[in-house]
């Protein structure tokens, strides 16, 4: 693989950005954990408004993630049946309705942050710089989608395959990214903000969402702790 | 039968006279931190009031405590999905304006300012923004000494079935009593219940209800999930915060600093004993009025042999037996039935429970009315000018009778105690009536009217020897060294720091400090 920014941008730094991220977390995880929180600003201010800006930005973000995730890595839209052109015309519904819905709660939220004093002095500079980050990759990833519809409707759908291909080739650590030379930019751009959303991380109150308390759906409601007896 | 021993409280609210300063020692020990100055342990409420945060009592508002649905207690605020589906904008917080905005004064400025005509302001400053307020609009205690005016008074959860409730705002009708609050270190907490992560838990040895702040995740479905509003969220830290009992004095012997510190001497600590296998049973009596004596049902009596025997069972150790038996706790609220719990209806069965006020002399005194009679000094039952249904709300989820036979004990010891003192004549008549004997009123006028230290304060000290496996494993843990060296982890410069260092003899379990256990 011979040197050039392609092959340092999709070929390196998706691991460099891949090893912060679980390193990073694992590191803050066993050292820091007073610091692990989701650092909800709710009780400060606004909360009929946050139940819109939080509820939308959330329930976007996520299915973002879990759309990006399904559409890549996996092949359940194929085995649903889906040719390549009907992958796409999925994705990029799914995609920009919940780019939209995102976008509106990012963008609220962005608001109050910025914008209420209460929230504003209480934020940490990162909270407030990964917000406008998490805006600026979606921003790129719904203007993606200006290449992404037209491509659909022409039935020109090999750039969706490339950069399949492309991703897998990084999840099973074969990174191959003379694939994606001749991608359109904007792609390019949005893999690189979403990268750097990997590297930040760690660093950041995002770090919540791997704490989701799913084990709340089945431990019993009381707990008590015991320091360890030896009389029993 | 399980049982387990609880660190529990009684405020006597007769002698409370609302000095607030079991409030400020508690600040100044453990909430004078950034995100935490609107954050108050301990409070003291001017009753009638909607208190702190506002309206706290009103559970149609705020969601908090539980419920019984089909038979079965549920969290208030929704079942554990939908508490999941709510976890992204929690739609029963509380918001900050709901306590109040902490504030400072521009202090700086009265020296700072350079000479004018006018004297210079020092203007009030938010500890949240930084900036300056226009106007205080509230705060922890902005209806101290029934301040501000009647009509928001008036909202206060307790009087809504109040009858003539309009004329209390009279100054001839008006009533006023204290109402000093902390966290009810619960036997069926909603927090407990209601904490996503698991990072709430009770301690089995004293059933003192702590967050790990490390487990904490700011999830903050606890802080809606306490029907008394006593969790509190830390902006600063995100992480949520209650009263922990002052465990680390309460493990060496010494009472809570708020009691510790009551100029009134009100606050009694002691043991009681109860029984972990009924608690949902108890908590989930389909009646709320039977919640009061349901509670009493799970407290255990320390001299009934049979219950010794399983404490023993238990790991309940002698010493806690020993403070369990002579528990001014179990005094006041099983021997004497004086003590009541602080809304039983919120199904949580609290900890911290209160001896009913008795209200000012119902008897105008003036030179043309000298008091001759202990009747004439001594507050009638009927005369009484804080409504019973008031403490009935309050107290017994409405239920009139446990109030009345308990303020006519106290009245009762008062008048024998008069009898006694002032016209040298026991008034035996007044106890009967009452269904106290000579003996067990002098002991109420002791533990009540002297209130000595030893007597108010029975807490035995922990037994951190029988909570360890192997106590030499224990041995040069401690100092002057790299990290954490007293918590579970242990940082020592390496970048991933091993755990507690486990002693490789054959036989000896690895320490584990803290075991986590589920009941």
């Amino acid at each position: 693989m011979n040197w050039s920014w392609n092959t340092f941008f999709f070929g390196v730094y998706p691991f460099i950005a891949g090893t912060i991220f679980l390193l990073g977390s694992v590191i803050r995880y066993e050292r820091e954990q007073y610091g692990w929180s989701s650092y909800s600003s709710q009780l400060l201010a606004s909360k009929h408004y946050m139940m819109w800006a939080s509820n939308l930005w959330h329930v976007g973000i996520l299915t973002l993630f879990l759309g990006h995730f399904t559409g890549f890595l996996t092949n359940i839209l194929e085995w649903l049946g889906a040719n390549p052109v009907e992958h796409q015309w999925i994705a990029a519904s799914a995609g920009i309705t919940a780019g939209v819905v995102a976008m509106i709660g990012g963008v609220m939220l962005l608001l109050r942050r910025v914008l209420d004093p209460k929230v504003r002095y209480a934020s940490r500079s990162m909270d407030i710089f990964i917000l406008v980050w998490l805006l600026i990759t979606l921003t790129f990833g719904l203007i993606t989608q200006f290449v992404s519809v037209p491509d659909a409707i022409s039935g020109h759908v090999q750039d969706m395959e490339i950069l399949i291909r492309y991703v897998r080739s990084i999840a099973i650590f074969q990174p191959d990214p003379q694939l994606i030379v001749n991608i359109p930019m904007i792609y390019k751009i949005h893999m690189l903000c979403g990268m750097t959303v990997f590297l930040l991380f760690p660093f950041s109150r995002l770090v919540h969402i791997w704490t989701v308390p799913f084990n709340y759906l089945i431990r019993p409601y009381q707990l008590v702790r015991a320091k360890m007896r030896s009389v029993i | 039968m399980k049982v387990r021993a609880q660190f529990a409280l009684v405020f006597n609210l007769d002698k409370c006279i609302g000095c607030h300063t079991c409030s400020v020692t508690c600040k100044n020990t453990w909430t004078n931190r950034r995100g935490t100055e609107y954050i108050w342990f301990n409070n003291v409420e001017s009753k009638p009031g909607i208190g702190y945060p506002k309206n706290w009592e009103n559970q149609d508002q705020w969601h908090g405590g539980w419920i019984r649905k089909n038979g079965k207690l549920t969290l208030k605020q929704g079942n554990r999905f939908w508490e999941l589906m709510t976890i992204f904008a929690n739609p029963h917080l509380p918001e900050i304006l709901d306590y109040y905005e902490p504030f400072t004064y521009d202090y700086a400025h009265l020296l700072d300012s350079p000479l004018a005509e006018t004297a210079p302001v020092g203007r009030p400053i938010s500890l949240v923004s930084g900036q300056v307020m226009e106007k205080i609009e509230w705060s922890a205690n902005w209806e101290d000494q029934l301040g501000g005016s009647y009509l928001t008074r008036s909202v206060d959860y307790n009087l809504r079935d109040v009858p003539g409730k309009d004329l209390l705002g009279e100054f001839e009708k008006t009533f006023l009593f204290y109402l000093p609050r902390m966290c009810n270190h619960c036997l069926n907490p909603a927090c407990v219940a209601a904490c996503p992560s698991g990072a709430i838990y009770k301690r089995e040895e004293d059933g003192i209800v702590l967050i790990d702040q490390d487990r904490c995740r700011g999830w903050r479905m606890c802080i809606s999930a306490c029907p008394y509003k006593k969790v509190y969220f830390n902006w600063d830290s995100g992480k949520s915060e209650k009263c922990i009992a002052c465990y680390p004095r309460v493990e060496s012997g010494l009472p809570t600093i708020c009691s510790d510190t009551c100029v009134g001497r009100i606050r009694y600590n002691g043991i009681m004993l109860y029984d972990a296998d009924r608690i949902a049973e108890l908590a989930g009596k389909e009646d709320e009025q039977d919640l009061y004596q349901a509670q009493m049902d799970i407290f255990l009596n320390p001299h009934d042999p049979e219950v010794i025997a399983q404490a023993r069972l238990d790991g309940v150790p002698d010493s806690w037996m020993d403070a369990a038996q002579r528990s001014p706790i179990y005094k006041m609220a099983m021997d004497w039935k004086i003590a009541l719990p602080l809304h039983p209806e919120f199904r949580t069965l609290p900890m911290v429970w209160y001896i009913p006020p008795l209200s000012p002399m119902g008897r105008e005194i003036s030179p043309r009315h000298i008091p001759k009679k202990a009747e004439d000094i001594i507050p009638r039952l009927e005369s009484l000018r804080i409504p019973i249904d008031y403490l009935a709300s309050l107290f017994t989820a409405g239920d009139h009778k446990p109030v009345i036979k308990s303020l006519s004990k106290l009245i009762a010891m008062r008048a024998y105690q008069r009898g006694l003192h002032v016209q040298g004549i026991p008034n035996k008549e007044v106890l009967a009536g009452a269904g106290l004997d000579e003996a067990t009123a002098q002991e109420m006028y002791r533990y009540l009217a002297i209130a000595n230290y030893e007597d108010r304060f029975v807490i035995p000290t922990s037994h951190q020897e029988t909570m360890m496996d192997d106590p030499y494993d224990f041995q040069g843990q401690n100092g002057f060294v790299f990290g954490n060296d007293s918590s579970t982890g242990v940082s020592s410069g390496e970048l991933f720091p091993k755990r507690r260092k486990e002693t490789p003899v054959a036989n000896v379990q690895p320490l584990h400090f803290v075991r986590h256990r589920e009941s």
